[in-house]
């Protein structure tokens, strides 16, 4: 196992921790904005994933996928935030 | 070669670590607009670490500068504050509405009830 591949293995662990205390919010959050927020950082999370699993394994398709992750994520959470603000995504 | 995959590798830990710190913050904080700070902390300094490392190992794999991983973070640049504008206007909103206490007052030139829902 060389250092890059420890290294890898160690911050996924990490991410992965991270992703399940970011669940618990997720589940317990008292309010709608409490849960947008985890599933905004649940996705950044996954998408911080997709880049180092293309560190990890030398590949260079990881890259579209994570910015897609981005990008949806970004759109998924600004709709979830203007139906809270107006109750209606598309006005 | 080993001092770019140790750097590489310090740059990786060093997100983890910062990503965990800040799923933690956004567990353990007890209010709302507190909570909100937490994951710009993954927004910069998570993916920036986590981006500069995969600019440095594919340079040094391939031989040529490899900037596409950029595009996340200018990506990510642009869109983390208009989440966070966002999601703090709707969460005003919502404790104007359900009544709560400790929320600033509305700006003198805003409606008083913030934007009224249709």
């Amino acid at each position: 196992m060389t250092l890059l591949s420890a290294a890898a293995t160690l911050t996924l662990v990490l991410y992965a921790l991270s992703a399940i205390v970011t669940l618990l919010r997720l589940f317990r959050g008292p309010r709608a904005q409490d849960r947008v927020v985890a599933l905004d950082f649940i996705f950044m999370v996954a998408m911080l994933v997709l880049l180092v699993l293309a560190i990890r394994y030398d590949s260079a398709m990881y890259f579209e996928a994570a910015l897609l992750m981005a990008l949806f994520g970004f759109v998924s959470s600004a709709a979830l935030a203007k139906f809270l603000l107006r109750g209606e995504v598309i006005e | 070669m080993i001092v770019v995959e140790a750097v590489v590798s310090l740059l990786l830990v060093f997100s983890g670590i910062v990503v965990f710190s800040s799923a933690l913050g956004l567990y353990r904080l007890p209010d709302f607009f507190m909570r909100m700070h937490a994951p710009a902390l993954l927004y910069t300094v998570g993916t920036w670490s986590v981006t500069l490392a995969s600019i440095l190992h594919f340079s040094f794999a391939t031989g040529s500068l490899a900037l596409h991983v950029w595009l996340v973070i200018v990506l990510l640049s642009i869109t983390a504050p208009v989440t966070t504008v966002l999601l703090a206007r709707a969460a005003l909103f919502r404790g104007r509405q359900a009544g709560q206490q400790d929320l600033p007052e509305p700006l003198a030139s805003s409606p008083a009830e913030g934007p009224v829902a249709r």
